[in-house]
């Protein structure tokens, strides 16, 4: 029985790039709170996935619908509601960590206190005032989990969130971007294992195309495994 | 709007404070061709018509390489990006990058304009300074308006640096017709002459449309 008002929503959803189908026919739903993990390999329409949840990408085909709002006609209602961790971490290299995050405080209209709420959190206390052209990918990495989660968004969409983070920088900022958060989310993961973990939904991609779709209790790592095969 | 614009200009200030890489090769553009133009005119002093052609043309290009460079932060560090996801007033992005270029225009001829009277002008700028000055803020409105969208309609190609001039020249000889023309009067031997008004108005009407342009199309240029 589907949820009445699914954090997400998508109905045959697509998009293309010219004449490239990047995702194709995806049909899912996800109440909110929960976890969907997205497994698939290099260019099998992860990213592109969660750009359109985003509204970075308009859907080409289909419907979606993110937090109860349509996409993109009513994308401007639901900006402000989510959280984004791309590849990129969206900081400009030339100014400090602080620096980064009170712009993007003040773009978010967030009280500049929780700037130093978040570095703390993400344990980037000490080297805010640094630029981040001159931090490690670990560090960046840190900073664009704090920017992420800066505005506390209802729903994160996290592209391998983990990327270029020590063990014990991955158990800092669960609190923030793991289950426990409380925030529906959307992860897209290369480890079977450890992406499951937590997960509530599994939703694995081939080509484009939705190649698996299930409880994520009742996937094992093989039928992950056999996605990359 | 407003707070969401300060943020973004604050920001683009400091990012030029920091790199410095828009305003000195303006500058030094600007007064290189002044160089240029003493070496190649061949004579020891300009006036009227010539000496405003000189002046504008010079300051035209000096401006594109501002505008080449207006997004390049947005696109290469995923500013883009950054802006989009915030729940936020697009245009605002439009009015902060303007006035950026307006601020970058204004600090550049501060530097160019005394380089230009000491290497090619004739009659002293003491006279012709207050209409000088209306004119050079009216001009840097219209390409600062224009600059702005095309950088960020030429952002997202290749040839970023081809697009530019070739769309932002022809659609900018308007302003720097109507800037020559308002100019020459005040450059002219003999002191400073009245500013024609007629120009002076081509020269608001065209920044105001363009600006009305500008806030209608920008939002599009945004989307995916």
């Amino acid at each position: 029985m589907p949820h009445p008002d699914p954090a997400l929503a998508l109905r045959g959803a697509g998009r293309r790039y010219g004449e490239r189908a990047a995702l194709r026919d995806v049909t899912l739903e996800l109440e909110a709170g929960r976890t969907l993990v997205v497994f698939g390999p290099n260019g099998a329409g992860k990213t592109t996935l969660l750009r359109m949840l985003a509204t970075l990408l308009r859907p080409h085909a289909g419907e979606v619908r993110v937090l109860g709002r349509p996409l993109p006609e009513d994308g401007w209602a639901v900006r402000g509601r989510i959280g984004f961790l791309g590849h990129d971490a969206l900081l400009y290299r030339e100014l400090s960590g602080r620096e980064n995050l009170r712009f993007h405080a003040r773009l978010h209209r967030v009280a500049i206190r929780r700037v130093d709420e978040v570095l703390d959190a993400v344990g980037m206390t000490a080297r805010s005032g640094d630029p981040v052209a001159e931090l490690s990918r670990g560090m960046v990495q840190r900073l664009a989990i704090a920017r992420a989660v800066l505005h506390e968004p209802d729903l994160l969409l996290l592209d391998e969130p983990l990327a270029n983070l020590d063990p014990a920088a991955a158990t800092q900022v669960a609190p923030l971007i793991g289950p426990g958060s409380g925030r529906t989310r959307v992860v897209t993961s290369h480890d079977p294992a450890g992406g499951l973990e937590g997960a509530d939904v599994a939703l694995g991609l081939k080509g484009g195309r939705v190649a698996l779709l299930a409880p994520a209790a009742q996937v094992a790592p093989a039928q992950i495994a056999a996605l990359y095969a | 709007m407003r707070s969401t614009v300060a943020a973004l200009l604050a920001k683009e200030l400091t990012l030029e404070w920091r790199t410095r890489e828009s305003v000195p090769a303006m500058v030094l553009f600007s007064i290189a061709t002044y160089v240029v133009f003493h070496f190649g005119l061949d004579r020891d002093r300009v006036v009227g018509d010539l000496a405003s052609g000189v002046l504008w043309v010079t300051l035209l290009f000096s401006a594109i390489l501002g505008v080449n460079r207006l997004f390049v932060a947005e696109y290469e560090q995923g500013g883009f990006d950054g802006f989009l996801l915030a729940p936020v007033d697009r245009t605002a992005l439009l009015v902060a990058k303007a006035l950026t270029l307006f601020l970058f225009l204004c600090v550049v001829e501060l530097v160019a304009v005394p380089a230009f009277a000491l290497l090619l002008l004739g009659p002293p700028l003491t006279q012709a300074l207050p209409g000088l000055v209306l004119v050079l803020l009216l001009a840097n409105g219209g390409i600062a308006v224009l600059g702005t969208l095309v950088a960020g309609l030429a952002i997202q190609t290749r040839a970023r640096d081809l697009i530019v001039p070739l769309i932002a020249l022809p659609l900018l000889v308007p302003v720097v017709l109507a800037a020559a023309r308002c100019a020459t009067p005040l450059l002219a031997d003999g002191g400073a002459g009245a500013l024609p008004g007629n120009w002076l108005a081509i020269l608001a009407i065209y920044d105001l449309l363009f600006a009305l342009i500008a806030f209608a199309v920008f939002d599009f240029l945004l989307e995916d």
